[in-house]
């Protein structure tokens, strides 16, 4: 299959740090790439390259047959991009910004028109179609970036954190567009921080820290790399922690996991381990909030390629955060 | 040539842009519309009543220098209007769309002349209302206004250019202060020119604003009888002077601003 998005050793410093260290990617014709990772990751700025607005130190990367930085002018022509603060023009109505966006993609004034209709009709935006975008909520603001990014009907889209921030109602709506949109043939590439969404949007998958990628393959691909179940304890008392994780460490077939008061541990075996598991807190005189089997998620793969949490809300460089920390299994 | 009528149609969709926030931003406007009121009528009746020229009217004599004033403080409106722009997201949108990429500075240049026009009618008719006239025919004042807002638009690319380079729209009003306020007084806005201490004169006879000044008094018909004729080239042809600096400033800012743009970088 032909790849629409490619990218070869993309590498991107401000001063001394490395935002991306030798980047390679490719998404095929009509596929769902996620670039995984947390704040500072790199994510953006592989996007911003890919759409642009910046120049790799070096590295190479074409985007539907055209080079981004031979002919960046003819990527631009077979892009759509929606950044993670929704790029609206507030004072705009949101007819006057996708009609804008329209003419600027150079569609003319009748095609331009009639585009921004029909978008803000599928995007079910068309009751506030006239009002200014800053009267919009926050779901609406994104839908209507959304809907900025498809005004050409590109070959390729970038969404860069396309639910940053949304509410669960607002962000499960906007998967469904972004599966729509999918089915009709548009090669997306998606960053996220939310391993859900990856989970749920798409085809392939690559994890990235500090520039560089550190796993690769499907969802269901990353969950198997990192196999088993999780046995998940909350204890009803701090005091009680030592035993637990002693129990837990027993059974584990990698790090324990502790955040908390919760214990995470990877098992295989599954109900007959958790069985087991219970049998001996039990014994030990554990008293437990909560316990539960089950499969892995994409979380736990981040957390076991990189031994940190990915889903972190603050730009801090990623690190030692100290509330959160992982243990060797004994 | 389809780039020429690209960067053309693209800087007038920014500029339609731009006129809309017009309409739905009005606090700017009203700004626009009360501070030409004010400056006329406070230097009309401040400065107005203790100065006195020979054989002429001040209030005459001044309100060529306040439309001068008005027209280069405006000119802020369009740094600060970029700055503005350059904070959003909608920049993003813009930098990653096949839309010329001089249409941003371009359409803001063009948007903001309705501004000056708004202004200068303000100021043509509060003057009339304090008793300033025009007095060498309607054609050679409307020469003079055309004059005027050609000079405003070149000045608008200067501040352009600034408001491309600072951090933030706060910054522009306070850098861009530094300099009009000395351009626009050390000059014959206010007062003759003849009088200050040499190096000041110097400055004031070769300033463009006293260029512009001297141009809109002549076409206006509002130098004082009995004025002697300036002594120094560019009060002797006030207009082609002003024209000069007309067509370098674009020459010169306009490349700039455009490649400021181009560079500039929304993103850490």
């Amino acid at each position: 299959m032909n790849d629409i998005i490619e990218a070869r050793g993309l590498v991107k410093k401000y001063g001394d740090v490395v935002a991306l260290d030798g980047l390679d990617l490719s998404v095929p014709e009509g596929t769902v790439l996620g670039l995984l990772g947390p704040n500072g990751a790199g994510k953006t700025t592989a996007v911003n390259i890919l759409t642009t607005l910046l120049v790799p130190d070096s590295g190479s990367a074409r985007v539907a047959g055209a080079d981004v930085i031979e002919s960046p002018g003819e990527v631009r022509k077979r892009i759509g991009l929606s950044g993670q603060y929704a790029a609206v023009d507030e004072h705009l109505t949101g007819f006057e910004n996708l009609d804008m966006i329209g003419r600027l993609y150079h569609l003319g004034r009748k095609r331009s028109k009639s585009r921004a209709r029909e978008l803000l009709e599928r995007f079910d935006l068309a009751g506030a179609a006239d009002r200014p975008a800053k009267t919009y909520s926050g779901g609406m603001r994104r839908r209507l970036d959304l809907a900025g990014a498809l005004v050409a009907e590109v070959p390729s889209l970038f969404l860069d954190g396309p639910t940053t921030g949304l509410d669960p109602r607002s962000r499960t709506e906007l998967w469904g567009t972004i599966r729509d949109l999918v089915s009709r043939g548009t090669t997306l590439l998606l960053t996220t921080q939310y391993m859900e969404e990856a989970d749920q949007l798409a085809d392939d998958i690559v994890v990235i820290d500090h520039g560089r990628e550190i796993a690769h393959g499907t969802a269901d691909g990353l969950k198997a790399m990192v196999g088993g179940e999780r046995i998940e304890v909350s204890l009803q008392s701090e005091a009680s922690m030592d035993d637990a994780q002693r129990v837990l460490a027993r059974f584990a077939v990698g790090e324990l996991h502790i955040e908390g008061r919760t214990v995470t541990a990877p098992v295989s075996g599954g109900a007959q381990t958790l069985t087991e598991v219970l049998r001996f807190l039990d014994s030990e005189g554990v008293k437990l909030a909560d316990v539960g089997l089950r499969r892995p998620t994409l979380d736990d793969v981040f957390l076991s390629l990189t031994g940190r949490v990915a889903e972190s809300e603050n730009d801090d460089p990623p690190g030692n955060d100290p509330s959160k920390t992982t243990q060797e299994a004994l | 040539m389809e780039k020429i009528s690209y960067a053309f149609a693209d800087g007038f969709v920014i500029a339609k842009r731009n006129v809309i926030k017009i309409k739905r931003v009005p606090e700017v406007l009203v700004s626009v519309l009360i501070s030409p009121i004010i400056f006329v009528l406070l230097f009309a009746y401040v400065f107005g009543s203790s100065i006195n020229i020979p054989g002429g009217s001040y209030r005459e004599f001044l309100i060529s220098g306040i439309f001068a004033m008005t027209l280069i403080f405006g000119a802020v409106l369009t740094g600060a209007g970029l700055a503005d722009d350059m904070q959003k997201g909608i920049i993003d949108r813009f930098r990653s769309l096949p839309m010329s990429r001089s249409a941003v500075v371009f359409g803001r240049t063009a948007s903001d002349v309705i501004y000056n026009v708004i202004s200068l009618i303000i100021m043509t008719l509060t003057g009339l209302i304090v008793g300033w006239r025009i007095h060498n025919g309607i054609g050679k004042a409307l020469l003079g206004f055309g004059l005027l807002l050609l000079f405003a638009y070149a000045f608008s690319w200067i501040m352009a250019y600034v408001g491309l380079m600072v951090p933030s729209v706060e910054v522009i009003n306070n850098v861009s202060f530094m300099v009009i306020f000395p351009l626009t007084f050390i000059a014959n806005t206010f007062v003759p020119s003849d009088n200050l201490p040499t190096p000041l004169r110097i400055f004031a006879e070769w300033n463009p604003v006293s260029a512009i000044t001297q141009a809109a008094r002549e076409l206006f018909g509002n130098i004082p009888p009995g004025t002697p004729d300036p002594t120094v080239w560019p009060l002797q042809n006030a207009v082609s002077y002003t024209l000069i600096w007309v067509v370098i400033i674009i020459a010169i800012f306009a490349p700039l601003a455009v490649r400021k743009y181009k560079q500039a970088n929304t993103k850490s």
